[in-house]
C-alpha cells in the first residue's frame, strides 16, 4: 500500500521555503541537466555487457543504472537524473519513474549524508529494535524535510534486513551494524557526528 | 551427539559461520571443485533423472521437488536459450541463511550454479541478490572472478552475473523476480505459462533458491545414498535453519531435516531466554508461517510434511522464538504491517484487503470492537486467501489466522 502511494518530488516544488539549509542546497543541486562523465559511461558499458545485446536486454539495465545514478549523484534520484537514465536506455521517463517508485531503496527525496535504516521487524523487535530507534531519534535530534538540520542524518524504519541472527540491525548507508542497543546506537550517532 | 547433527565432512556449507577461508583456495582445501569435471561429463538429462528420487525440495519456502522442476526445462534453441536464475532476494522476516552462504561460502553456490547450468543446458546464470546485501554481493562477485580465473567458469560456455534488487519483498516470488530482472516493477505474472516455458526474456528459465542450487550441486557430486541418509522419505537431506529472537545463541545452523524443534532450540541454539518454560510462541519458518504454541513446539518435527499437523509449514526455516517477556500481539501486528507495506498492488483482494486486515487487527489489539469482530477478521482473511495471482496474500493472512486460531484468548482479553 505504502509502495503504491509514493510521491515524486519535483524540483519545481517550493523547496525554497524550507528551513533546512542542507535540504535546500541538495534540491538546488538537483536542478540541473545531468550528464555522464567518460568514466561513468565506461562503467555503464560493463553493466550493459551482463545482459543480452537486444531491446529486452537493454531494459534489464534499468535497476543497475538507477542504483549507479543514485550512488554517483547525491544518494537520491531527482527527476532530472531519472531523465538521464531514461535517455541512456532510450525509454520514456514515465517508465523509469514507474520502476523507481516501486522499490524502496531508490530515494525519491534528498537524504542525509548518513542514511540510518532501522529494521523493526519481528526478530529485531524481539531483541529490542524499539529502544534502538528511540535512541537514534533522540541523539540525531530534530528532523526537517527528511533530514537532520546539520544535513548528516536521515532515519528510516525499514522492513526485514535479512540479518535476524545478529539483530537488532541498523544499516548505515551500505554497511550493517549488528546487535545494537540503546547505548551503542547513541554512540554510533556521536561517532558519525564527530566524523562530520 | 544428536543424531540430527551433521559432521563437518557431510556439511554442504562447511564455512557457514565464516571461521574458515571463504576464497577459492580455502574452498578447494575443503574438497570444493573436485570431481566437478566428472559431473560435467555426464548427460544433463541423465543427471536430472538420477536426482529425482533424492527427495530434495526447494529451500526457498514452497518445498517443490527440485529435480522435477528441473525436468520441466525443454532443450534450448538459438532463439530461446535456457536460463538459470538464482533467487538470493532473501526478505522473509526471520530468514537470513542465504546471506551467510553468499558471504562465507560463496563458492558452494558458484559450483552449484556451474552444475545447475550444465543440467539445465543454460549458458547464463543470473544471481538476483537483494539490494541491501551490498557486502555479500561484493564477496560473491569476488568468488565468481576467482572461478573464471581458475577456469571453472568460461566466457560464452557458462557465465554467472549478479543483478541487484532494490528493496521489494515481492521480488522473492519467482515471476516477480523475473519481471524485476527485466527492468520492470516486481509484479508477479499469471501462471501458466510457468517460467520453464516462458521465463526470463520469454525463454525457458528455472528459478531456484541459493541453498537449493548449492545443495543440488553437492548431491550430483556425492550421490543419492549420501544425501538420503539424512531426513526421511520426501524430506531428505540437510537444511540450514536460521534461529533468532529470544534465544541464547541465535545462529544459522545446518542440521538434518526432521530435527525436533525443541532439540533445535534447546540443544543446538542454547535454549530459550529464561528457559523453555518462558516460551510463548514460535514462528517455525519465516513470518508467513502460522505460529506454534509451546505445547506444539514440544513435539514439532521440522520438515516439510510434519508441520502440517499443526496447520503450519516449514517455509524458509527461519525460526523466530518469542518468549513470555515479549508482547506477542505487537509482534504479529508488526508482521501484518510488513505485508501491508510490501503488497505489490496488482490484485485488488491483496492491495485493498491486506491493509484492511492490518487496520482491523490494530483495532482489536487497541481494545476497540467486540468479540464478534475477531470472527469477522477471520472471515475477511478467507476472502483474500487464494484469490490472487501469487501466494503473497496467502502468506500475509496466515500469520493472522494462526494468531487467532491459537492465541485467541490474548485478543479477547483486550476486548473485555
Amino acid at each position: 500500500m505504502d509502495r503504491i502511494t509514493v510521491d515524486i518530488v519535483d524540483v519545481a516544488n517550493e523547496y525554497k521555503n524550507s528551513k533546512n539549509e542542507h535540504y535546500k542546497s541538495k534540491m538546488e543541486r538537483a536542478d540541473q541537466d545531468f550528464k555522464w562523465s567518460k568514466e561513468q559511461l565506461a562503467h555503464i558499458e560493463t553493466i550493459k555487457a551482463k545482459y543480452p545485446d537486444n531491446e529486452k536486454g537493454k531494459k534489464s539495465t534499468l535497476l543497475p543504472l538507477l542504483h549507479y545514478a543514485q550512488d554517483e549523484f547525491d544518494g537520491w534520484l531527482p527527476v532530472k537524473l531519472m531523465q538521464l537514465v531514461a535517455d541512456t536506455i532510450e525509454m520514456p521517463l514515465i517508465k523509469v519513474q514507474e520502476v523507481a517508485t516501486f522499490y524502496t531503496m531508490f530515494n525519491l527525496k534528498p537524504v542525509g549524508k548518513y542514511h540510518l535504516q532501522v529494521c523493526t521487524n519481528c526478530a529485531c523487535m524481539v531483541t529490542g529494535s524499539g529502544k534502538v530507534l528511540t535512541s537514534l531519534k533522540e541523539e540525531v535530534g530534530e528532523i526537517e524535510d527528511g533530514m537532520s538540520k546539520d544535513g548528516l542524518f536521515t532515519i528510516t524504519e525499514v522492513e526485514c534486513l535479512g540479518a535476524c541472527i545478529q539483530s537488532p540491525v541498523v544499516q548505515v548507508n551500505k554497511a550493517y551494524k549488528f546487535r545494537q542497543n540503546a547505548t551503542s546506537a547513541k554512540e554510533l550517532v556521536q561517532k558519525l557526528k564527530a566524523k562530520g | 551427539m544428536s543424531k540430527f547433527a551433521v559432521s563437518f565432512e557431510d556439511k554442504v556449507f562447511k564455512n557457514l559461520d565464516g571461521d574458515l577461508d571463504w576464497s577459492i583456495e580455502g574452498y578447494k582445501e575443503r574438497g570444493g571443485y573436485d570431481r566437478l569435471a566428472e559431473v560435467l561429463a555426464k548427460d544433463p538429462k541423465e543427471i536430472i533423472n538420477s536426482l529425482k528420487p533424492c527427495g530434495m525440495r526447494g529451500r526457498g519456502g514452497a518445498g517443490f521437488p527440485t529435480a522435477i522442476k528441473w525436468s520441466f526445462m525443454p532443450d534450448p534453441t538459438d532463439e530461446k536459450p535456457n536460463y538459470l536464475v538464482c533467487n538470493a532476494d532473501e526478505g522473509e522476516p526471520g530468514t537470513c541463511k542465504d546471506r551467510d552462504i553468499l558471504r562465507n561460502d560463496p563458492h558452494t553456490l558458484v559450483e552449484g550454479l556451474i552444475i545447475g547450468c550444465h543440467c539445465l543446458q543454460a549458458k547464463t546464470a543470473y544471481v538476483y541478490i537483494r539490494g541491501e546485501y551490498h557486502i555479500e554481493s561484493v564477496r560473491m562477485q569476488e568468488a565468481i572472478d576467482q572461478a573464471y580465473e581458475a577456469g571453472y567458469l568460461k566466457e560464452g560456455i557458462c557465465d554467472i552475473y549478479i543483478h541487484m534488487g532494490a528493496g521489494a519483498y515481492i521480488c522473492g516470488e519467482e515471476t516477480a523476480l523475473l519481471e524485476s530482472l527485466e527492468g520492470k516493477r516486481g509484479q508477479p505474472r499469471l501462471k501458466p505459462p510457468f517460467p520453464a516455458n516462458f521465463g526470463l526474456y520469454g525463454c525457458p528459465t528455472t528459478v531456484n533458491n541459493v541453498e537449493t542450487i548449492a545443495q543440488m550441486g553437492v548431491i550430483a557430486k556425492k550421490g543419492l545414498d549420501w544425501w538420503t541418509q539424512f531426513g526421511s522419505e520426501n524430506n531428505h537431506g540437510t537444511k540450514v535453519f536460521s534461529v533468532s529472537g529470544a534465544i541464547n545463541s541465535p545462529k544459522n545452523i545446518e542440521v538434518a531435516l526432521g530435527v525436533p524443534l525443541k532439540e533445535l532450540i534447546e540443544d543446538f541454539c542454547g535454549g530459550v531466554k529464561g528457559g523453555w518454560d518462558n516460551l510463548q510462541a514460535v514462528i517455525p519458518g519465516g513470518s508467513s508461517t502460522k505460529l506454534l504454541t509451546p505445547e506444539e513446539a514440544e513435539t514439532a518435527i521440522m520438515d516439510f510434511d510434519s508441520l502440517k499437523q499443526f496447520n503450519s509449514s516449514l517455509g524458509t526455516a527461519g525460526v523466530v522464538v518469542i518468549s513470555k517477556d515479549e508482547n506477542l500481539l505487537d509482534i504479529m501486528l508488526r508482521i501484518s504491517r510488513f505485508y501491508k507495506h510490501e503488497t505489490c498492488g496488482q490484485c485488488t483482494p491483496c492491495r485493498e484487503g491486506i491493509p484492511w486486515v492490518y487496520r482491523d487487527l490494530e483495532k482489536l489489539i487497541n481494545g476497540k470492537g467486540s468479540i464478534e469482530d475477531i470472527d469477522k477478521l477471520v472471515k475477511l482473511t478467507h476472502k483474500i486467501e487464494g484469490k490472487t495471482i501469487c501466494a503473497f496474500a496467502d502468506g500475509a493472512v496466515w500469520p493472522v489466522q494462526g494468531l487467532i486460531a491459537k492465541f485467541k484468548p490474548l485478543l479477547e482479553e483486550k476486548l473485555k
